[in-house]
């Protein structure tokens, strides 16, 4: 038997590591969108955490769809990061600065 | 029993998320993501989650990640670029990550929010998940399902719209109706050769 408690914990680190990885990785974009996978990655754990201890199938189903929405986004960032290399040949987001932000 | 494999599989997770966000080599970060995601789907298994678990394996390590090592072989990144400022931002990262961590403990681990102790219970063995799963997925969330669907039809064509090259003038490339309403007269040449010194010459 597991803790429901441990299960919050572990998602915690996890997030917090992803956003961690967000600050310490900011120039590669890549490695940005692995960052956003992690996050994801903590917060489905902790649906199915949820999910397993009031016993509603209805956690599972929202970790189906944010799955899905995760994988649409992983593919239109890279979709993205494609073109930006092929416009730049670089995909450093500290040269990133046309729109002046 | 099930404490040790919980405790086991979260520490090798956590350790490849530490790796991800800290290894110098893009390509090992994917694949230590890769790693992350099969410990992550043991735990949804463990807890009763099979459907997902398996989901996840098929989707995330099959699909998505070899997605991300795709673009990374293909395009040619200069990593140690990419490494500048990696112990300037990392004080920040590490103060921020953990003010949120330490927050998040205290809240989940506080009185008021009541959940210590509380136990994840056994799957049960009649109701299989993925049973349970389908009968709602079809039925009373069948319209976010199909938003789901259109939702993956979109990236489809956002993915290839954005990457499809324009035809460029210099190129050469393959034009089938072109290639088949060609005539002979196009494309044969009649030449006749002069047996003496064995030189061609024009037949006309």
């Amino acid at each position: 038997m597991i803790e429901l408690s441990n299960f919050l914990v572990l998602g915690a680190l996890l997030f917090c590591l992803g956003v961690a990885g967000i600050f310490i990785n900011r120039k590669n974009v890549i490695l940005l969108l692995m960052c956003i996978e992690l996050i994801l990655l903590a917060v489905n754990i902790n649906f199915i955490g949820f999910s397993a201890y009031l016993d509603d199938i209805a956690g599972q189903i929202f970790v189906f769809f944010i799955l899905t929405v995760a994988a649409a986004e992983v593919a239109i960032g890279l979709a993205i990061v494609v073109v930006l290399f092929r416009s730049r040949g670089d995909i450093n987001v500290a040269a990133l600065d046309t729109m002046r932000g | 029993m099930e404490q040790v494999i919980f405790y086991l599989f979260a520490g090798v997770l956590l350790f490849a998320a530490t790796m991800v966000i800290s290894v110098r080599n893009p390509v090992y970060a994917a694949l230590f993501l890769v790693l992350a995601f099969f410990n992550a789907a043991v735990l949804w298994v463990l807890v009763g989650a099979e459907f997902l678990g398996l989901a996840l394996i098929v989707v995330y390590v099959g699909a998505v990640m070899v997605l991300f090592l795709f673009v990374l072989m293909m395009l040619d990144v200069n990593t140690a670029a990419m490494r500048e400022g990696f112990t300037r931002y990392l004080p920040v990262g590490v103060v921020v990550a953990g003010l949120m961590l330490l927050q998040l403990i205290v809240v989940i681990l506080s009185e008021q929010v009541d959940l210590i102790g509380g136990l994840i219970p056994e799957p049960s063995a009649e109701v299989d998940n993925v049973h349970a799963i389908g009968q709602v997925l079809y039925t009373a969330y069948v319209y976010p399902f199909e938003i789901a669907a259109v939702i993956l039809l979109l990236a489809i064509v956002a993915a290839i719209s954005l990457t499809m090259r324009r035809q460029r003038p210099n190129t050469q490339r393959q034009d089938v109706p072109k290639q088949l309403s060609v005539t002979k007269e196009q494309r044969l040449r009649l030449v006749q050769i002069d047996k003496k010194n064995r030189r061609h010459t024009s037949d006309t």
